[in-house]
């Protein structure tokens, strides 16, 4: 596996094996002395082109607990509008050998086109609307914690999937593992022929007592202002999320940040159920686990030492 | 009578309009083709012969190997090659004046010779937009030095194509002006469309439409279906292009205007066309190469430089949809809109990129490879579609008829060769056939008598 | 390549030999309440829960034992060719190591990296009074200066040989063979 760009370039095999692997970093992360040597002496590039300040510093801690060098850039997306190319950009990272370069970026395929200029490996944390990988594997990273596999488990995914990348990343990702996902929301932010990436797709939360898991997506108030939903107040009616239209054993998702009180009621966020706290104490273990299994091989340009003898490990 | 009266003839249709297109001066081409298999459907022309070209012009043709070169007559050993007529692509943007560091008009028609072709039209969205007589007498002239193809210009329906004012239409036509289009952009207001076309009746001169609403349209930046929606890309719905080609199309018959229609890309459209063509409407349109060889599946790399373009690329249903509609005639011809646009304007994440693949080189060889090949298509039907576009601009398709000029293409349908290789004639790089190979490769074009384009490694004798 | 196999330790071997490493063990550490017996993945988990067993028997109570996986710790992360997928394991090491004996446990010791590895990975868990080493064979080409404490048999081999451990536990009976590459297929 050279780059991170989407789930869709992953297998339920690749994903356990990174699931497995996040495992072993969240015992690290138990210990008193939390990091490990695997990536002394290479070098971390983030390049954060959209202010997120829970990603990036997510992705430049899990490089820091691996011992790796870590670079921040953070250029503003206006920097994009005023033209300044993303190649150009690439050159002056190019300064620092960076063995691995994380890129959230405003416009799909941004990082697919990234790992095409550069030699280090290339970790999606969001394109556009495209695709933010490793937040669906740690959604599933938190699952498995909680509820061990889901396989043959209803995920329902609730709210703006026109504009969400996580969605577009989680509906490829439940489904690649098993888990029947449904989406509900208002038809105008329901993509066309979503289906086709192997979902149902709902108008209403009717049935939602059917689902063991609800995923939320944020509802942002600009959809208001673009005719999407004719207010916030109707979204929420029709569909905000709260322990009324729940019962205690359905489990509650969000990526953050939350939007208290439109898409998901205050009364579930603070239960237990939710899931929230342990989706953010997730992203530290996969984001090492993607770092560590993406740094873990050979860097092309080094040379080969030859086989290893059996009698050491592999 | 006073003067201005007695200048002005009864019928303005009939004003005598300069020469549509303009080329460089060049040496008159002297050439025997020998042993070619020649092609021109429309003429009836079709088999093994020799052709003759004397001082530009098509002399004789007769039995393979019977005519004598004489001297000075360069000999072209074409057996097992093709003779067409030339082709002809009345969409092709040249980015002059403004822009040249995309294309201009020198590698423009450059291009088109590469492609086959003795005759283009030039669209008008530049910068600044072509909306005065001064600006096509002025590329006019520049053509007459630079062109080594036949170029006519178009000039904009609206004012700088702000879509508010109509620009001299009458002057324009009398500069030279071939036709009118804002393309680029659509006409949104009907009302505007409507005076355009009334004016017209006066003018003459086509009126060729950019067909999309733009309010439908939106940020879209591909066709909005399955792919769109999985990659999470603005889209644009087929009802953009089809509901502004039937409000148009009947503009066009309330006025008994003559408008063409651009880049078609869904059915719907070609359902609006059928029904306005069964109505009388003077209506007639293009296709693209890429839309006939490809779908939104392409879109899936996100490699803006080869696969984004307005209208996009749309379904394998639209797709089919197109070429049947090229082989019954619904679609009069193949139009490249061929788009150049710089790297550091292509090699960009999808969504920043601009719209437009150039196509001129890759014309023939695309459909024939993807088409022609497979059978779906014949290659008499290619030759026809690609030749025939100057037709709804008053300029007939070109000809391998004895005594005609020569404008003619020769072929080799079984070289392969892989897009790109060797560079481009074209200053940009944005073909969407980079990369790919292809089958068949024009070897000469002689455009209005002139040679225009030879093939470095066949004039070589390479192979 | 064709390789020969010569078998060196037979399963009765094998269990004999790890008995006598119990005893020396028990021997040199009388104050057996320190002791901790840790196995390196994969090689020496296995034998680490035979040993602990084993000193069970001999002092009538079983030292704490563990697992180390040092899948973090190597020092050719990075540096290997692209086909090779890191085996992901876990380290268990449910006691306190302040104030230990840790007994490192591996199957065969080469070039002494791995061994440095597990070291560097126990300090990550906290501060043992000292560490030993017991390993099965020992089949020198050492590249750093690392000795065990307790060898099973030593095993004088080339560099293009390969040692092969089997053990009941994963392979249905124990055995050490030498695998030689006959000249001129390698």
């Amino acid at each position: 596996m050279r780059h991170l760009l989407s789930i869709d370039d992953l297998d339920q095999e690749r994903i356990e094996g990174l699931l497995d692997r996040a495992e072993s970093f969240a015992e690290v992360s138990k210990r008193d002395i939390k990091k490990v040597p695997a990536l002394r002496g290479r070098t971390v590039v983030t390049l954060f082109y959209e202010a997120s300040t829970r990603t990036s510093s997510s992705f430049e801690l899990a490089a820091k607990r691996l011992s790796a060098d870590v670079v921040s850039v953070k250029a503003s997306g206006s920097s994009v509008e005023k033209g300044e190319s993303l190649k150009d950009t690439v050159e002056t990272l190019s300064a620092y050998d960076p063995a691995a370069i994380v890129i959230r970026h405003p416009q799909a395929g941004a990082a697919q086109m990234l790992s095409q200029w550069v030699d280090a490996a290339v970790v999606n944390a969001g394109d556009g609307m495209h695709q933010h990988p490793s937040q669906a594997l740690l959604d599933l990273f938190a699952l498995r914690q909680r509820i061990g596999s889901v396989e043959g488990r209803k995920i329902w995914i609730v709210g703006d999937v026109l504009h969400s990348r996580v969605a577009r990343s989680n509906i490829q990702a439940f489904s690649m593992m098993g888990a029947e996902v449904t989406i509900a929301g208002p038809p105008t932010l329901i993509p066309r022929g979503i289906e086709s990436s192997g979902c149902q797709v709902r108008y209403s939360l009717d049935g939602i007592e059917e689902a063991d898991v609800v995923y939320l997506l944020r509802m942002q108030r600009e959809r208001m202002a673009e005719s999407f939903v004719p207010s916030i107040r109707e979204y929420a009616r029709l569909f905000q999320v709260n322990s009324r239209r729940l019962n205690p054993r359905q489990l509650v998702m969000h990526p953050g940040p939350v939007n208290r009180g439109v898409e998901i009621g205050g009364d579930v966020i603070d239960s237990d159920r939710c899931l929230i706290s342990d989706q953010v104490a997730s992203g530290l273990a996969v984001r090492m686990a993607i770092l560590f299994e993406l740094l873990a091989h050979g860097d092309p340009r080094e040379t080969d030492e030859g086989p290893v003898p059996i009698g050491e490990p592999a | 009578m006073n003067e201005v009266a007695s200048s002005i003839p009864d019928d303005l249709d009939e004003m005598p309009a300069p020469r549509p297109l303009v080329q460089r001066p060049g040496p008159e081409a002297t050439l025997l083709i020998r042993e070619a298999d020649l092609l021109d459907p429309a003429a009836g022309i079709e088999g093994k012969g020799d052709l003759l070209v004397e001082g530009g012009t098509i002399s004789r043709i007769a039995e393979p190997g019977s005519i004598e070169a004489g001297p000075d007559v360069e000999v072209i050993e074409a057996e097992g090659l093709h003779v067409f007529p030339a082709f002809f692509d009345p969409h092709v943007h040249f980015r002059t004046p403004g822009q040249e560091y995309k294309e201009d008009l020198e590698t423009g028609t450059r291009s088109a010779a590469a492609g086959g072709y003795a005759g283009v039209i030039a669209m008008a969205n530049t910068a600044p937009p072509v909306s005065t007589p001064e600006q096509i007498e002025a590329l006019r002239d520049r053509a007459s030095h630079v062109a080594s193809v036949p170029v006519g210009f178009t000039a904009t329906v609206t004012r700088d194509m702000k879509g508010l004012e109509l620009t001299d239409m009458a002057e324009l036509r009398q500069a030279g002006a071939v036709g009118f289009t804002d393309d680029g952009l659509p006409i949104a207001s009907p009302r505007i469309l409507r005076r355009a076309l009334q004016y017209q009746a006066m003018t003459g001169g086509r009126i060729a439409l950019h067909e999309e609403d733009p309010e439908l349209s939106g940020k879209g930046v591909m066709h909005e279906g399955a792919v769109s929606s999985e990659l999470g890309v603005r889209g644009v719905p087929s009802i953009s292009e089809s509901t502004m080609i039937g409000r148009d199309s009947a503009i066009a018959g309330y006025e008994q205007g003559a408008i063409q229609v651009q880049h078609l890309s869904a059915v719907e459209s070609i359902e609006q066309i059928r029904r306005a063509k069964a109505d009388g409407v003077d209506i007639t349109c293009e296709v693209t190469p890429h839309h006939l060889c490809l779908t939104d599946e392409a879109v899936r790399d996100l490699d803006a430089s080869k696969h984004k373009m307005n209208p996009p690329l749309r379904t394998e249903t639209d797709r089919q949809a197109l070429i049947d509609a090229l082989i019954d005639g619904t679609i009069d011809c193949i139009a490249t809109d061929h788009a150049p646009h710089a790297i550091h304007e292509k090699e960009v994440p999808y969504e920043g990129a601009n719209m437009g693949v150039t196509g001129l080189e890759t014309a023939f060889s695309s459909v024939y490879t993807e088409l022609v090949l497979p059978g779906r298509i014949s290659l008499e039907l290619l030759v026809e579609k690609l030749g025939c576009g100057g037709a709804p601009f008053g300029i007939e398709p070109f000809t391998l008829a004895e005594g005609s000029r020569a404008n003619l293409c020769l072929v080799d349908l079984g070289a392969e060769w892989v897009v790109g290789e060797d560079g481009y004639e074209s200053r940009s790089v944005n073909s969407w056939c980079a990369g790919e190979k292809l089958r068949s490769r024009v070897l000469v074009t002689v455009a209005d008598g002139q040679v225009a384009f030879r093939l470095r490694t066949f004039s070589l004798g390479v192979a | 390549m064709t390789l020969i196999e010569k078998v060196v330790l037979e399963a009765n071997d094998v269990e004999r030999t790890l008995r006598r490493i119990a005893h020396e063990i028990v021997e040199k550490n009388p104050d057996a309440a320190d002791l901790a017996i840790v196995g390196i993945h994969t090689g020496g988990v296995y034998l680490a829960e035979r040993l602990t067993a084993m000193i069970g028997g001999l002092i009538g109570s079983q030292p704490p034992s563990g697992e180390i996986d040092i899948s973090f710790y190597r020092d050719d992360i990075g540096t290997r060719g692209s086909d090779y997928q890191p085996v992901v394991h876990s380290t268990r090491l449910d006691f306190p190591l302040a104030g230990r004996t840790i007994v490192l446990v591996d199957d065969v010791l080469f070039t002494g990296r791995t061994v440095r590895a597990a070291i560097e990975a126990l300090f990550d868990y906290g501060r043992p009074a000292r560490i030993q080493l017991a390993v099965l064979c020992d089949r020198g080409h050492r590249e750093l200066p690392i000795r065990p404490d307790y060898v099973g048999k030593n095993l004088p081999t080339s560099r293009s040989e390969q040692v092969s451990v089997r053990l009941k536990e994963t392979d249905g009976e124990d055995g050490v063979a030498i695998l030689s590459p006959v000249e001129g297929t390698e």
